[in-house]
């Protein structure tokens, strides 16, 4: 290579930008790291699960949805074709088919009902992920992801029956209203969905939508604790959920 | 041998020119993509795969269907396919040069498609299509250049290649399979979830493979001094024949499967398909072309007299290859999105820069086949 004295400047230049980057990239790679690392706060879990009560849940309320998709840097591209969403509502008529008949009220099929990754005890997102980049974590059934393996083969959206995966076909970064430094933002290429707030578990702090719902319509706990509240709702109430006839295990459950 | 290549006619250069400036204006595109995202395209959050996905796995029956011409020719050893199997194998090598290259410039993140390697995964049908498709290459490559090069030295091929062209035969079974797998196997999309897929795919490539061969012998037969001969040609209007029938009788076991048994999950994608839903039929002229197209094939066809001669021939051809491009490289794969999981109907539409990038993939293709065509057809025209 013939370094020219101009070469030389601007590679220098280039460095020296990278240094004053530098603790900026700390906070998003160095804090991720130790932040996500388990430590005695930690809460810990055997089968984590939700349970959305939908007759808790206000009509027109988006307060988990804002929650979950500002901590988790989620971009708004403002336009259906490129969306990206962790969680979000849905016609209950759309999210139970099976269950929508023609006597019932507008009111019920329309009634909005959240939606989010099912964290699938038999995830046909991990099966057909081609590099384990979506794997499911052993010690407490999450359906996780790496950013940074996927390599944007979108097999998984099509493995999902829920329609819980969304692709970044577009680079998210300038539709993130606020970026929130905690949290990693993605690349371009690469598929993304609700993590059920694993790195806020790991801080000993429940998921973000859980939080932010003032109605406690969204009930989150360890359904293998036969102390905990979910564990109770589960075994004694009637319970829905999504598609169980295609085997996939899913580990939302909704009471009506 | 590839030096034969390298001496041509005026036509010859101006074709292979043609093709490459077409090939540069879809990579021109590429490079916007690679930029922009795949959001460039017409694929949306509910219509994840599309016009690159489905040109892979029509392709994969393009060139699967070299098969048709190995099994005769060696197992049965049907001597008139002897001057042609070599243009299955070479159509069987540009059809999965391009498969592959549908998959790459389908990827969200192509620097990382070696992560397919790097971190193996046997639950995942993609790893294996991986592996059957490049083994597929690799073996029709061996293959097809080395009795090529036994030929034009008047030599019988070496015996070693004897047991890969035995292996070549199974190889071209499974990598229709393994593609129609990565379909079929999925809980969610009832569209795919169907015990015929993988003979579907096969019937539907043993025709339009074999249909596209035979119009290919017409051009060769045009612009060279390359006869493939009129029997050659008509077994492979038979195979073509049936294959075709065996395909429509096919798809007809699905549609009575889905509205004799009435179970909505199975037939909303068909009613989108053939008929729109709530004002979306983006699909629908296509998909009738496709069925005008598949018996008017029939038709021709089926009556030998007809298919004796050759411009019908060449019709029906050119008619079961569209239909069943149609079939496989637009409804098959985008059907299955629409509707969504959650009920949905969003359509899809090509944009203007992934129609050319899929038009540039195509010439790459052309491409390459006219120049594994070229040095064959030097070799047998030496030889003869």
């Amino acid at each position: 290579m013939n370094w020219s004295r101009r070469n030389f400047l601007k590679l220098t230049g280039l460095s020296l930008l990278g240094l004053g980057a530098k603790p900026g990239w700390e906070v998003l790679a160095g804090n991720e790291n130790s932040k996500f690392i388990k430590g005695p706060e930690t809460l810990k879990g055997k089968r984590w699960a939700m349970v959305v009560d939908v007759a808790k849940c206000p009509v027109g309320c988006r307060e988990c949805i804002d929650a979950c998709h500002r901590v988790h840097n989620v971009p708004d591209f403002k336009n259906r074709k490129d969306e990206i969403k962790w969680i979000w509502k849905e016609p209950f008529k759309d999210v139970f088919p099976e269950q929508e008949h023609h006597y019932l009220e507008d009111t019920l099929k329309e009634k909005p009902v959240m939606v989010l990754c099912n964290h699938c005890d038999n995830p046909p997102c991990v099966r057909v992920c081609p590099t384990k980049a979506t794997f499911k974590r052993q010690e407490d059934g999450i359906v996780m992801m790496d950013y940074h393996r996927c390599i944007g083969c979108r097999f998984c959206v099509a493995g999902c029956p829920y329609g819980a995966r969304s692709m970044n076909f577009r680079d998210p970064r300038p539709f993130i209203k606020e970026i929130n430094p905690e949290f990693p933002t993605r690349t371009k290429g690469v598929v993304e969905k609700c993590n059920f707030c694993v790195e806020r578990l790991a801080q000993g702090l429940l998921p973000a939508c859980v939080e932010a719902c003032k109605d406690k319509a969204l009930i989150f706990g360890d359904l293998e604790n036969p102390q905990a509240q979910i564990r109770e709702i589960v075994q004694s109430r009637f319970t829905l959920r999504r598609k169980p006839e295609l085997g996939t295990h899913p580990q939302v459950y909704y009471i009506l | 041998m590839i030096e034969k290549a390298l001496v041509g006619s005026k036509k010859y250069w101006g074709w292979l020119f043609f093709l490459f400036i077409v090939l540069m204006v879809g990579a021109a595109n590429y490079l916007r993509q690679l930029d922009y995202g795949l959001g460039i395209t017409g694929m949306s959050r509910d219509v994840t795969w599309a016009l690159y996905i489905a040109q892979f796995t029509f392709l994969v029956g393009v060139a699967a269907s070299a098969v048709m011409l190995v099994l005769p020719y060696y197992l049965h050893n049907y001597k008139a396919f002897g001057r042609i199997t070599i243009l299955g194998e070479f159509l069987a090598v540009a059809s999965v040069i391009m498969c592959l290259t549908f998959i790459i410039v389908d990827l969200g993140q192509p620097a990382r498609a070696f992560n397919v390697i790097l971190y193996p995964t046997p639950s995942s049908i993609l790893f294996w299509d991986m592996i059957v498709l490049n083994g597929y290459l690799l073996l029709n490559i061996i293959i097809g250049w080395t009795v090529l090069d036994a030929e034009r030295k008047s030599i019988a091929p070496p015996k070693w290649v004897k047991p890969l062209i035995y292996l070549s035969i199974p190889w071209a079974i499974s990598i229709h399979t393994v593609t129609a797998f990565i379909y079929a196997g999925l809980p969610g999309r009832s569209f795919w979830l169907t015990a015929i897929m993988a003979p579907r795919f096969l019937a539907s490539a043993f025709a339009s493979g074999p249909a596209l061969l035979i119009l290919l012998c017409f051009i060769l037969r045009k612009f060279t001094r390359f006869d493939a001969g009129k029997e050659s040609i008509q077994t492979l209007a038979k195979i073509v024949t049936y294959a075709m029938i065996v395909s429509i009788f096919f798809v007809l076991m699905e549609l009575f499967t889905a509205f004799y048994s009435q179970i909505p999950e199975h037939m909303k994608h068909f009613t989108y398909l053939f008929t729109g839903m709530e004002g979306h039929s983006g699909l629908v002229p296509w998909m009738w072309a496709s069925t005008i197209l598949a018996f008017m094939a029939v038709i021709l066809l089926i009556n030998p007299k007809m298919r004796e001669n050759e411009w019908i021939l060449g019709v029906a051809c050119g008619a079961t290859f569209f239909s069943l491009w149609i079939e496989k490289g637009l409804g098959l794969v985008i059907t299955g999105f629409i509707p969504s999981p959650l009920e949905k109907i969003t359509e899809y539409t090509p944009t203007g820069p992934e129609v050319a990038i899929t038009i540039g993939v195509w010439a790459m293709g052309l491409l390459i086949l006219t120049v594994l065509y070229k040095v064959a057809i030097a070799v047998k025209e030496e030889t003869e």
